[in-house]
């Protein structure tokens, strides 16, 4: 069981990051009252920042990818998160076999 | 408070029925970031104290594609505020729903907030009043969950090898089209999630990581207020 110094750190760092974010919510509570469209940008974050991590393993890795992430997003609009998961990797897995 | 045991024991099933398909779907998503961690050369403690810690699966599996040695600090506090910053608006939004409860309770059990507690505690919060053993007893057992997971990846990574050999790389990509598809009930949320796949893509391309997540992330807000006008639903309030 080793800890380095500089990881410990890093890990800190993202910890604090990740509370941070949390607590200002909790602090903040009903207070951020938004309307219109500032409240149409917020709303925007969750899911524009979830699409922008995972974006360019679906459209810039090669055609595997981009094809099971388009098999795993019609999964997506109608069956069960566990059920998504499982096809996007069966998917993958396959696809890669065929593109050797 | 005039909670019965048995009315504390029910709400504290009720949390771990509702919130089981999460775990179920958590743990090979865990698995894969122990797994992944170890193979960049994190030992066990490292990776287990970075789930307990920080218990943001997004932003430590991205931590995991920007981690090199030497280790980038800046560059992975910016990625995971990026991705975390969404955890200002959802506690904003729990927050009103559980200030009954005791405020060092709250400074804990938000510690445990995630996307899969979070949108199951707002779904009940709609419906009747949030209790303690609901809250603090699923965002407990989601925690335990993904540090015991996180661990377990330390442990089977390296017997299991390259994960990319059986896809499990992919499940990551897989829940994330999951978690995105739920947002999907409105005509903006459609244009917010293309217009941010379409900058990130581009960022990643031109700059790498992490700036594709801040690309995405403004494109996308951009997007929201520029589809706003035209937006049919209209304001509620």
């Amino acid at each position: 069981m080793s800890l380095d110094p500089v990881t410990l750190l890093a890990i800190l760092g993202m910890a604090l990051a990740t509370y941070g974010c949390r607590l200002t919510g909790l602090l903040l509570g009903g207070r951020l009252a938004l309307s219109g469209r500032s409240k149409a940008a917020l709303d925007a974050i969750p899911p524009a920042v979830l699409t922008a991590v995972i974006a360019p393993t679906l459209l810039a890795t090669g055609w595997p990818e981009t094809l099971a992430g388009a098999i795993t997003i019609l999964a997506a609009l109608r069956l069960p998160l566990i059920a998504v998961i499982a096809i996007g990797v069966a998917s993958v897995v396959v696809l890669r076999l065929l593109a050797g | 408070m005039s909670d019965l045991p048995e009315s504390q024991y029910a709400e504290f099933r009720d949390g771990l029925v509702e919130l089981l398909p999460a775990m179920v779907a958590a743990a090979p998503i865990a698995l894969l970031y122990g797994a992944i961690a170890t193979g960049k050369g994190l030992s066990p403690l490292e990776v287990t104290l970075s789930s307990a810690l920080v218990f943001a699966g997004g932003a430590q599996l991205a931590a995991i594609e920007l981690w090199t040695v030497p280790v980038p600090i800046a560059a992975l506090v910016l990625s995971t505020v990026l991705i975390n910053a969404r955890y200002i608006l959802m506690s904003a939004s729990l927050a009103p729903k559980v200030a009954h409860l005791p405020f060092g309770a709250r400074l804990l059990g938000f510690h445990a907030l995630a996307d899969e507690n979070w949108a199951l505690a707002e779904r009940r919060a709609a419906s009747r009043r949030l209790t303690a053993a609901y809250f603090f007893g699923s965002g407990a057992v989601f925690w335990v969950n993904w540090v015991a997971w996180s661990w377990a990846g330390t442990v089977l990574g390296p017997l299991l090898g390259d994960p990319r050999r059986f896809g499990a790389d992919f499940a990551f990509t897989a829940i994330f089209i999951g978690l995105v598809a739920g947002f999907l009930t409105t005509r903006r949320a459609g244009i917010v999630v293309v217009a941010s796949a379409a900058a990130a893509t581009a960022a990643h391309l031109a700059f790498g990581s992490p700036w594709h997540v801040l690309a995405g992330a403004f494109a996308g807000m951009a997007a929201a207020v520029l589809a706003w006008r035209a937006d049919a639903e209209g304001e509620p309030a």
